[in-house]
């Protein structure tokens, strides 16, 4: 950054890193147009590294005494296992929810991990890349934190809707569905007037329920991460600094006790994070399964 | 556009603030009462740990995002005029 002719001032540098590698440019705040590339490529190859691993652990797991790395991944299937339990009675749903929410929290983890990375990395890697094939480096847009994308949360907490949907049908039928959706929370009457009235209230209350839920999930990962991230691009700023003034010496000791001490913290917050989205997928699913 | 910004400065001010203030009650609260349930009854101490982590969880998001959208305010502010 110092060695470019003119430095960024700092808001240009943190808006340049919150730009995503789109394919167009992004014209209003809902443009389903848009793809954000970056967020998509980076999960999907963490999904494989993810898949890839878990399958490692299962293809090498022996009934004797078990590695370092067969007891980690079986601690980690245990817990996810027992949290199954407890939130869903149902077993033949815990079939599928249950390597779900194992997927979720690995996938999320690992996504999450990323921003663990120094802020600049890839970016920059990227920025190079981009030069050494001729286009000009102040293009080179990356976000290499997926779960700081709006879209990919949103994305994740709307297939958790859809499943919630999808066990709702299953379990109680399309009929057993739709009178809960007009009878619960309020209850209901024989009478035609009062049925009408309370279906209505009930029936808004049950699209505002499964909006809210969708919404918060979403916006709960998204927010920790995009704020984890924000305060990662402070304190590289902070090293920035460092370099340009005269009293560098003491920003630049903040600039690393700063760092060390956000990414210990947030090494407990992704793992928080990755562990409350499945808990609340394995929660939302379970209440699918709940007769009112 | 000098005033405008003056008043997003005092609103990611108040945003971040007034949900430090919320936030913090909130876990205090928790805290508190998850040492006085552990206290009463040790044997719950590993049961009641990880939902008082979930709980954490869920009483530091609501900061947090507000912490992020102050924080985006205050570097990619969208209310600027346009001029």
């Amino acid at each position: 950054m110092a060695t470019e002719a003119h430095a960024p001032t700092a808001s240009e540098y943190i808006v340049h890193h919150l730009q995503h590698m789109q394919n167009v440019k992004q014209k209003s705040i809902v443009d389903f147009s848009v793809y954000n590339l970056d967020s998509i490529i980076v999960a999907a190859v963490l999904g494989v590294v993810g898949c890839f691993v878990m399958w490692l652990a299962a293809r090498k797991a022996t009934a004797g005494v078990p590695g370092r790395f067969q007891a980690a991944v079986e601690m980690m299937f245990e817990m996810v296992d027992n949290q199954a339990k407890t939130v869903i009675h149902n077993a033949t749903s815990r079939k599928l929810i249950g390597p779900l929410a194992l997927t979720v929290f690995v996938w999320i983890f690992l996504m999450n991990a990323m921003d663990l990375l120094p802020v600049d990395l890839l970016p920059v890697l990227w920025a190079q890349y981009y030069g050494a094939v001729g286009l000009d480096p102040h293009d080179a847009y990356l976000r290499v934190v997926p779960t700081a994308d709006l879209s990919t949360t949103l994305g994740l907490s709307s297939s958790v809707l859809l499943m919630c949907l999808f066990y709702n049908i299953k379990i109680k039928g399309l009929g057993g569905w739709a009178h809960e959706l007009v009878s619960a929370p309020f209850g209901t009457s024989k009478n035609p007037l009062w049925f009408l009235l309370l279906a209505v209230v009930n029936l808004a209350m049950q699209i505002i329920e499964f909006v809210a839920k969708t919404v918060s999930h979403g916006m709960r990962l998204f927010g920790n991460m995009f704020a984890g991230e924000l305060v990662f691009m402070l304190i590289a700023l902070l090293g920035g600094y460092a370099a340009l003034s005269a009293t560098g010496v003491l920003l630049f000791a903040g600039h690393i006790v700063a760092g060390t001490v956000w990414a210990l913290f947030h090494i407990l917050i992704i793992t928080l994070q990755a562990f409350i989205f499945m808990m609340l997928t394995l929660i939302y699913t379970g209440q699918a399964h709940d007769k009112h | 556009m000098e005033n405008v910004l003056g008043l997003v400065a005092l609103a990611c001010g108040l945003i971040v603030g007034l949900g430090a203030v919320g936030a913090s009650i909130g876990i205090a609260l928790m805290g508190g009462k998850f040492l006085e349930a552990s206290a009463r009854q040790p044997e719950l101490m590993n049961d009641l740990q990880t939902k008082m982590f979930i709980l954490a969880g869920l009483i530091d998001a609501a900061f947090l995002i507000g912490v992020a959208i102050a924080l985006l305010f205050a570097f990619a502010n969208p209310f600027q005029l346009v001029a």
